[in-house]
Formats: structure tokens, C-alpha cells, sequence
């Protein structure tokens, strides 16, 4: 049974997969463009200067999201 | 584009114009940000055309055209986007384009290594015409990682050509051309859509088969209500199509069906998405072979040393005193070269005139007046800037831009303005119109104006020049390499103040006039890629180098004819120089500065390029004819007319804090559409500066400075 947590729960070099995403409006379907969707598998690969942004492998892909969304994404690792 | 001459002054807003002729192939090659699409574009095209290894630096259309087997061919680079939901303006653009552009072909550029995450916008594309092609791009990339892609079955399962290429080395893009109107496979190509969707569109779709556009694609449309879009098809198809009685009924059924299961407007768009990405995931297990963890592993470790929380900052400060201390190095000699040489090209001139027997007062304002300036603008501001700019483009393409977005957007946040303001600021170094332009990346358009209100704050090239130059002459008493280390020093340290500055503004800003909230922010973070040397350093020598200086030079030849005008006319016993600059001198001096020097300010305001040459130039028609071809003839004929090393500080944080050039004023009132805001732009620094120089001038009297 993996612990729940956020995706700004996670730190740098671990892993995850998003459970939900509580976000909604436009940033919802921006972020679900970008592969960001329940089952998919993300990691934290650097968590900035000031652990705000975070950059996070989806996908193949480097994305760097802020505290403010991260926080809305249930994850499992 | 970046910095280009399409891309500054009054050509911006509209894009660029469409010239299609009769049996000219439109292909439209559209994108996610960073694949290579604008490489692809510059291959077909042979067009220099800017591109960068950061997200979203396409802003407007660009079009180019090129031959093949006696056909023509008009490209047109979409602006990249993830996909055609149009949460931006880019969005909206490609999509439109897209959908009522009438490309004979539109052709969807892929990252071989991201194939997944792109083939959403492939199926997306494939929803609205069949008239397309699959480049899947950056092959050698993923072959380099091991990922391995079956071109045919993709082609079968999308049923368009798909076309490897390798646009960096020029591999493959022919075929792309090629592949204009030829078919992929048999089977037509459908998203497989979860219920209550599918039976929703089923119900829809029969009533819309009369269209021009597909049914399924218009069904889906409909249900979505998106107004605006709605609008554009509506008059694309010449009729309203939800007025049309058996399209309003069923839609009307399919509407409530959809309620029925409880689904809102996030609701559906969520199964529209889990469609394309189950869509996608299923074609891409079967056409790639991927190891576990294909991301870049030496991208990784670089990051590791760029983001870090200590390493992140000392990594760029450390990068801007090395760029800035090549630039002023690299130019010391070659400046004083082409200073000779023009002088000495000037007597050349003068002579044949003599010879021709011109009138004193046309060879005077010719050679004292236009080809003074000129070759003083040549001289000096010319190596820099072609240092600085292949320097600064090598950063770009190697992807080191999106990083410093990375590390600053903290605090942009706390300024309450967007990360992504920290590309402009970079876009600014370069030229401040480029940086105005260059926010149209910034989707909220609170965070747009203040991005575009402070771009100022950071110095462009054509200032650059002029602050090395003061402070090698006022500050640095050392010459030879530890000279010019404190020279790139001090001027680090300006272009620190200048960002703390950009910060500060951004913070008042959106304390008072563009009061709101930080807007959501994401950024891709594409790999470090190699930068093609000789590719960037021809492109930023005539794109951006030669562009800037000619367009500094159009306006020195003009200034230097005012100023020999203004020098040799008399106006009641003074002249016109003399009149005016007395005029202003009072004024000037409370901000420790004196009516020359002002006076060069406003005269500069065409290109702020000149106003090192014009208070020079003015100084000398004031008193004995100096020849001043060097930084320590300058020094003395400078201190000869009152400068103290306080002048100099003084003018050194004007030039950084002062009003816009007109081709940024423009640009401004271009992007914003309103007099009001390029007000703002004139008075924000211009009020700084003036603040900040009566706070030293006045300090450094209290201490009899």
C-alpha cells in the first residue's frame, strides 16, 4: 500500500503516480495537454531555488510547476 | 522570432502578411513548443529565422517560401502549442490557421523522443483534416537514447505519411515536401472517445455531414460550446449551425444525454482529453520501442548544478560577468581599429570633396556632422554587439533560458508577476523591443503589461556600450585584463540594480495600477542540446547584429547632421546647441548631470546608440577642435567640461533608467493598443532614474563630492 501525498510532497529523485487532480478551469486542461492525467507517472527531478518552482519528468518531458498547482495533485508512490 | 527585423517596430502586430499565388502549395507546419519545428521551417525555407531552445518563441506567423521539382511551395511556422484548446493566443492562432487557413497540407512536427505527449496534438490535427503529414522529428535524438519508432505502422494507424527527419542536418525534410498529398494508409483515422461521449457524438454527428469541416470533429465542437469558436466555424460554413433545425435537435438530445450522466463543462472536456490520451498511449505502445527512462541522463546532471539551490544563482551571475567580460574584451581592439579606420576613411572623403569643390557648409555638415557620428556609432557600438549577441544566442540554443525562468520565478511570484518575465528580461539585453514582443509569451495580460512596463529596466546593446565606456574612463584605473574584469564587474553590477529594479517596479506595479493574482505557471524545461556554432554565430551576425547596427546607423547619420545643424547655426549670438543645453542645464544639474548631456539623452531617444557620440560631438563643437579617437581623449575632453566621476554614475544609472527608444515606444503602444499604457512605459523609468541620480547628485554634494 504506497503512501498519499502531493506532487509538492515529493522530493528531488522521487517518484510517484497522480491518484487525482484537483484542479480545475483552464489549468486543469493545460496540465492534462501536457500528460498530466490520473495514471500517469512523475518524478521530481529538481526543486529550484527556493523549492518553488519544481521541475517534474511527465511524459518524457521537463515541466516545471509551481507549489500552488503541484499542492492540487493527489499522488501515490 | 527574437530579435529580427520583422520583429521590432511597427511590423508586429499583424504577423506576417500571406502572399499566395495561384498553384502555390500552402503547407502549414504547426507543432509543440521546442521539437524543432522553426528549424524544419528555416530547412524548407532557407529563411534565417530565429529559433530558440526555449518554449513558446515562435510568437507570430511567420511565412516563407521555397521550390521543389518545379513546384512552389508557401510554409507557414504556426506558433508551437500543446494543443488546439486555445488557452493562449499562440493556440488560438495555430488553431484557426489550422482549421480555416486552407493549407493544402498541414504538417505536425514531433519530438522522436516525446512522442507520447505529441501525438496528442497529431490527433487533434487528424480530427479536423486528413490533409496532413507526421514529421517526427530530432530522430538521431532518440536514437542516441535508444528510443526506436515504426514509421509504417504509425502511418497505418494515423493513415498519413509519417517522415523521419533529422532538421538540424537537413535529413529528410525533402520528403516532407514530398509527401503533399499523398495518403497514409486505408483505414480512416477516429479517436476513440469514452461513453457517454461516443453515443453523444453518434447522435450528433449524422445532422453535420453536409459540412466543410468533418462531422465528427464539428459534433465535438458543438457539444463543447466554445462561442468564440463557434462563431469562426459558423462563418466559415456560411451558415449558423446550431440554428439549423435537425442540427438543433439532436444537438439538443445529445446535450441532455450528456447530462443525464452528470457531466459539466470539466466533466467533458475530461473525457475528451482521457480519449486523445488513451488514443495516443495505445498507438504509441504499438509504434515505439522506448527504454525505461529515455530522459536525458546528461541534461539531468547539468540541471542539477543550474537549479541548485546555491549553484542556481552564483551559475548566473557567473554567466553574465563572463559574457559581459568577453564582450568587453573582444571589442577593445577591434573598436579601436575600426575608430582609426573610419577616421581615416573620413579624411579620405573629405579630401575628394575639397577636390570636388564643395560648398564648406555641405563638406562640413557631411564630414563633421553625418560621418562623425556615424563612424563614431560604427566604432563603438558595433563589436560589442557582435560579440555579445553570438555569445548571448549560443546560451539560448544550448537551453539555458528556461532555466533562469526556472530559478527566478520565486521571485517573480512574490512580485506577483509571472516566471516566464524573466525570458523577456533576457530578450531585453538584446533589444528592448525584441523583449516587449517577446511577451506575448505570457498568457495573463496583467502580468503581460508588467512585463512590458519594465522591460526597460534592463540595459539593451545599444546602451551597453556607452556604460563600458564610462565606467572604463571614470572608474577603472587598472588597464590589461584586470581592468576590464572590474569593468565587467561594475557593469554586472548595473545590470543587477537594473533587474533588482525590474523587481521592484513588477512589485509596484501590481500593487497599484495592475492590482491581481499571480497567474497558474508552467514551463517546459526542454534537454541541453549541443548549440550548432557556426550556425549561430553567422545567424546572430547578420539576423541580430547587423539589423540593430543598421538600424542604429539610419538613425546617426540624421542625429548628426541635427547636431552639426544645431552647432552651426546662431540664434541671436548663441548657438542652437549652446541655446538649448544652457536652456536645460539648470535642470539637468539637480540630477548631476549637465544641458549636454540631456540634451544627447533627448536627441538619443531614436536610438539610444547615439548619445555617447552626441554629447561628445557637442562638447567639441562648443570649444577647440579635439581629435578625440580614443576612451582617454574622451576622458580629458570630458573632465575638461565639468565631469566628475559622479557625472559619471549619474549618467550611467540615466542610461539605465530612462525613457524607451521610439522603435520600443511604438512597439509598446503596438502590443498594448493604448496610449495610456506607452505613457506609463515613457514616465516609469524615466521618474526612477530621475529619483535615483537627485538621490546621488545630492548625497555626493552633502560630502562635497
Amino acid at each position: 500500500m504506497g503512501t498519499v501525498l502531493t506532487m509538492s510532497d515529493l522530493t528531488q529523485g522521487q517518484s510517484a503516480t497522480v491518484t487525482q487532480v484537483n484542479i480545475g478551469g483552464a489549468i486543469r486542461r493545460r496540465l492534462q495537454d501536457i500528460g498530466l492525467v490520473v495514471g500517469t507517472k512523475v518524478e521530481c527531478v529538481a526543486r529550484g531555488m527556493f523549492a518553488d518552482p519544481a521541475a517534474y519528468l511527465i511524459r518524457g518531458a521537463l515541466i516545471a510547476l509551481r507549489k500552488d498547482e503541484a499542492s492540487l495533485i493527489s499522488v501515490k508512490s | 522570432m527574437g530579435l529580427t527585423n520583422r520583429s521590432t517596430g511597427s511590423r508586429t502586430a499583424a504577423g506576417e502578411k500571406l502572399v499566395r499565388e495561384e498553384g502555390d502549395i500552402l503547407i502549414a507546419l504547426a507543432g509543440n513548443p521546442n521539437v524543432g519545428k522553426s528549424t524544419v521551417f528555416n530547412c524548407l525555407t532557407g529563411l534565417k529565422q530565429h529559433t530558440g531552445n526555449w518554449t513558446g518563441k515562435t510568437v507570430t506567423n511567420a511565412f516563407g517560401e521555397c521550390r521543389r521539382d518545379s513546384k512552389k511551395y508557401v510554409i507557414a511556422d504556426l506558433p508551437g502549442t500543446y494543443s488546439l484548446a486555445a488557452h493562449s493566443e499562440e493556440e488560438a492562432v495555430a488553431r484557426d490557421f489550422i482549421c480555416f487557413g486552407g493549407a493544402d497540407s498541414v504538417v505536425i512536427v514531433c519530438d522522436a523522443t516525446c512522442l507520447e505527449r505529441n501525438l496528442n496534438l497529431v490527433l487533434q490535427t487528424l480530427e479536423i483534416t486528413r490533409a496532413a503529414a507526421v514529421c517526427v522529428n530530432l530522430i538521431d535524438e532518440a536514437e542516441r537514447r535508444g528510443v526506436k519508432v515504426d514509421l509504417s505502422t504509425l502511418s497505418k494507424r494515423l493513415g498519413v505519411p509519417v517522415i523521419a527527419t533529422d532538421a538540424r542536418r537537413g535529413k529528410g525534410v525533402g520528403a516532407v515536401l514530398d509527401s503533399v498529398g499523398k495518403d497514409g494508409g486505408d483505414k480512416p483515422f477516429k479517436v476513440e472517445y469514452p461513453d457517454p461521449l461516443a453515443s453523444a457524438l453518434d447522435k450528433l454527428e449524422p445532422s453535420l455531414k453536409e459540412c466543410k469541416l468533418p462531422s465528427r470533429w464539428l459534433a465535438l465542437k458543438l457539444l463543447e460550446g466554445n462561442e468564440e469558436l463557434l462563431a469562426k466555424i459558423n462563418e466559415h460554413e456560411g451558415v449558423k449551425l446550431a440554428a439549423l433545425p435537425n442540427v438543433a435537435s439532436a444537438l439538443e438530445a445529445s446535450r441532455s444525454s450528456l447530462k443525464e450522466h452528470g457531466l459539466d463543462d470539466d466533466g467533458l472536456a475530461d473525457l475528451i482529453v482521457g480519449g486523445l490520451i488513451k488514443t495516443a498511449s495505445d498507438i504509441y505502445a504499438e509504434c515505439v520501442d522506448a527504454p525505461n527512462d529515455c530522459y536525458d541522463a546528461r541534461s539531468r546532471k547539468i540541471d542539477r548544478f543550474i537549479t541548485g539551490r546555491v549553484t542556481g544563482t552564483l551559475i548566473m551571475l557567473a554567466a553574465l560577468l563572463v559574457i559581459l567580460w568577453l564582450t568587453i574584451t573582444g571589442a577593445n581592439y577591434p573598436s579601436e581599429l575600426l575608430s582609426r579606420g573610419l577616421m581615416w576613411l573620413g579624411e579620405v572623403f573629405n579630401g575628394w570633396l575639397v577636390a570636388l569643390g564643395t560648398p564648406e557648409l555641405i563638406r562640413s555638415a557631411l564630414i563633421d556632422g553625418v560621418w562623425r557620428v556615424l563612424a563614431w556609432v560604427t566604432a563603438v557600438m558595433l563589436p560589442p554587439m557582435a560579440i555579445f549577441f553570438p555569445l548571448f544566442t549560443l546560451l539560448e540554443d544550448a537551453g539555458f533560458l528556461p532555466r533562469i525562468a526556472f530559478n527566478l520565478d520565486g521571485v517573480f511570484k512574490r512580485c506577483n508577476a509571472c516566471g516566464k518575465q524573466a525570458l523577456t528580461m533576457c530578450m531585453g539585453f538584446g533589444c528592448n523591443a525584441a523583449g516587449v514582443v517577446g511577451c506575448r509569451i505570457i498568457d495573463s495580460p496583467r502580468e503581460k503589461f508588467i512585463a512590458i512596463l519594465t522591460n526597460n529596466f534592463v540595459p539593451c546593446n545599444g546602451r551597453f556600450p556607452m556604460m563600458i565606456a564610462l565606467i572604463s574612463m571614470f572608474f577603472v584605473v587598472f588597464s590589461g585584463v584586470l581592468g576590464s574584469l572590474i569593468s565587467a564587474a561594475v557593469l554586472t553590477a548595473v545590470i543587477v540594480f537594473g533587474i533588482i529594479m525590474t523587481f521592484a517596479m513588477s512589485k509596484f506595479l501590481s500593487a497599484t495600477v495592475l492590482k491581481g493574482t499571480p497567474s497558474k505557471f508552467t514551463l517546459e524545461l526542454p534537454p541541453y542540446r549541443k548549440p550548432q556554432f557556426l550556425r549561430v554565430i553567422v545567424r546572430s551576425i547578420f539576423d541580430r547584429t547587423l539589423f540593430v547596427f543598421s538600424r542604429a546607423a539610419a538613425v546617426a547619420a540624421p542625429a548628426g547632421l541635427i547636431i552639426w545643424l544645431m552647432a552651426n547655426v546662431t540664434v541671436m549670438d548663441t548657438t542652437l546647441l549652446a541655446f538649448c543645453s544652457e536652456a536645460l542645464d539648470p535642470f539637468a544639474r539637480l540630477f548631476g548631470m549637465d544641458g549636454v548631456i540631456l540634451m544627447a539623452f533627448i536627441l538619443g531617444m531614436p536610438a539610444n546608440e547615439i548619445v555617447l557620440p552626441l554629447i561628445a560631438m557637442a562638447y567639441m563643437s562648443n570649444a577647440t577642435l579635439t581629435e578625440v579617437t580614443d576612451l582617454a581623449a574622451m576622458q580629458t575632453l570630458f573632465t575638461a567640461n565639468g565631469w566628475t566621476a559622479i557625472t559619471a554614475l549619474c549618467v550611467i544609472v540615466f542610461s539605465l533608467m530612462h525613457w524607451p527608444c521610439t522603435t520600443t515606444l511604438l512597439t509598446v503602444k503596438k502590443e498594448t493598443g493604448s496610449l495610456k499604457w506607452t505613457a506609463v512605459a515613457f514616465l516609469l523609468p524615466t521618474v526612477c532614474g530621475l529619483v535615483c541620480c537627485f538621490v546621488i547628485a545630492n548625497i555626493a554634494r552633502l560630502f562635497g563630492l
